[in-house]
């Protein structure tokens, strides 16, 4: 049966195949930490449930050591500009073909997969599909542009290296919320936004929550951050356990309002305040100013939304 | 009350912008500690949650095969397309590019578009040609202004477009984040629901940018009348 295991084990070989071309990536004077950090994360895909609980801790200390210090990079693998040029015109909107075959793969599998059961662990359809789209994009890539087998590797190594140690920034919230769970932080906000939300009122609690991801993130610059504090103080005891609302539209729609948080900060500087100065701005939050009129709106609509489609709508 | 602390480091430790990956460890510690659990139960819980949700860093397969096809000109074929964008006003222009940064981001593409990628180059110096063939010379204020749209414009497709794709980061944080609350979800139950905020975010945006489309002709008026 092909189950998730099957998905760590390509990932382990991707992580692992960036690992070694890092190693050997002269150019970039941290090489080894980028060697060492994108080995370790093959390590733990491929061996991560023979490492026990503790190795495993031990491993994201490493990582973290390792991530903490900065990792390099080097240009090395960029095409010349005059070749890409060339390139897109000799292969137009087949490239857009090629990348469509990863969602169309997923989406297919995702609805496919549910009916062998036998064959394929149900339960996972949706990231088994996902391996199984990269394979066939990679497969399409040789057999359409005559890319070499090695191409895709070394050019997925370059954007790697450009993410950096941030690539495990959502893994490492997700297992934040692991200890927010059995530390009982749920527990303690919810008791004290309990305060300030009328008892028994959904509509508090929904508004508070979308209220609550936005303000989150404009402090903190960051969704990601944002969510898992937000879920564990409102959206796990109130809006699922108290109310029964559908996990999946809350989680997603209060997601979005975050993102509407992520409009309107300084904090965001990549996104506000970096492309400012690209534009030579004398403003520097002249790109803030124009996102909050759609900011605004949209952050209302985002907890329309989500009364409606989490709780009234079910 | 104590375990709160975790939060509080959380919240100082991204706006004093700290490396986000010590701020984590030191509020999982701060959290673990106040809860009464010792520093090894805590790296192991750190740890076991790790390896349960390691499908949230699978998305990072998908990055060869972005790499091979930008190598063989992705970019400067999605560049082409939004260079053949025709709308002749501003606002049309722009909410073109809303769509099909919305669109390119919803298959996964979110970085075949971008500020150095696209609105540097492109989007912005066409959005103020266009601007200017609307209302004549603009001020520098109002030049401002509709660059400033070109960037804004660009951050509501990516934002509100990536959600579709399944295999996003923030997607599958929420799927780990669940599961460490007991409940199990696929990417694609949360990816759907990115759908109706897409939509709603193409029609804000999308008005406003006619609204900036109907201020522009105003100016125009006025030039004339003067």
């Amino acid at each position: 049966m092909i189950t998730l295991q099957w998905v760590y084990g390509l990932a382990g070989a991707v992580f692992a195949a960036f690992a070694v071309l890092g190693l050997r990536d002269a150019g970039n004077p941290r090489r080894f930490r980028n060697g060492a950090f994108w080995g370790l994360m093959a390590a733990s895909m491929w061996g991560g449930d023979r490492f026990g609980d503790v190795g495993n801790g031990l491993l994201v200390l490493a990582l973290v050591g390792i991530g903490a210090r900065g990792l390099g990079r080097s240009d090395a693998g960029e095409v010349p500009s005059t070749t890409l040029t060339a390139r897109a015109a000799r292969h137009g909107n087949r490239l857009f073909l090629i990348a469509l075959a990863i969602p169309l793969t997923a989406l297919a599998g995702t609805l496919l997969f549910k009916q062998f059961p036998a064959l394929i662990e149900s339960k996972q359809a949706t990231l088994i599909s996902l391996g199984l789209g990269v394979v066939l994009a990679v497969a399409a890539g040789g057999a359409l542009l005559r890319a070499p087998l090695a191409l895709p590797l070394q050019q997925g190594r370059r954007l790697m290296d450009q993410v950096g140690w941030a690539a495990i920034l959502p893994q490492m919230l997700a297992s934040l919320g692991a200890v927010f769970a059995l530390a009982g932080v749920g527990e303690a906000v919810g008791g004290i936004v309990r305060l300030g939300i009328p008892e028994g009122s959904l509509i508090g609690a929904v508004v508070a929550f979308g209220l609550g991801m936005a303000l989150f993130t404009m402090v903190m610059g960051n969704a990601f951050a944002a969510f898992p504090v937000m879920f564990a103080a409102i959206g796990m005891p109130l809006l699922i356990s108290t109310y029964h609302g559908d996990p999946a539209a809350i989680s997603a729609i209060g997601m979005l309002a975050g993102f509407c948080g992520t409009l309107m900060t300084p904090m965001a500087a990549n996104f506000n305040l970096v492309p400012a100065a690209l534009l030579e701005l004398r403003d520097e939050y002249g790109v803030i100013r124009r996102q909050i009129g759609t900011a605004l709106p949209l952050l209302a609509i985002n907890i329309a939304f989500l009364y409606w489609f989490a709780f009234a709508a079910r | 009350m104590w375990v709160l602390l975790g939060i509080a480091i959380i919240v100082a430790g991204f706006m004093l912008r700290f490396n986000p990956l010590l701020v984590i460890v030191a509020a999982a510690l701060a959290t673990g500690l106040a809860a009464g659990l010792s520093p090894v139960a805590i790296v192991a819980a750190f740890g076991k949650a790790f390896n349960d949700t390691r499908y949230v860093s699978v998305v990072w397969i998908v990055l060869p095969v972005i790499g091979m096809l930008e190598a063989y000109g992705l970019r400067e074929r999605a560049r082409t397309l939004i260079g053949g964008l025709r709308g002749a006003t501003a606002g049309r222009l722009l909410a073109g590019y809303l769509l099909l940064r919305q669109a390119t981001a919803a298959i996964g593409l979110t970085s075949v578009a971008g500020h150095p990628q696209t609105v540097r180059p492109l989007v912005a110096p066409t959005a103020l040609a266009a601007a200017e063939a609307q209302a004549g010379d603009l001020p520098e204020a109002e030049r401002e202004e509709i660059k400033a749209w070109a960037a804004a414009t660009d951050n509501v497709g990516l934002f509100f477009g990536e959600d579709i794709f399944l295999a996003i980061g923030s997607i599958l944080l929420m799927k780990g984040l669940l599961e460490q609350y007991g409940i199990v979800v696929e990417p694609f139950q949360l990816s759907v629901w990115a759908i109706p905020t897409a939509i709603a975010a193409f029609a804000v945006h999308g008005f406003r940018l006619w609204l900036l489309d109907r201020r522009l002709a105003r100016t125009k008026g006025r030039e004339t009348e003067a």
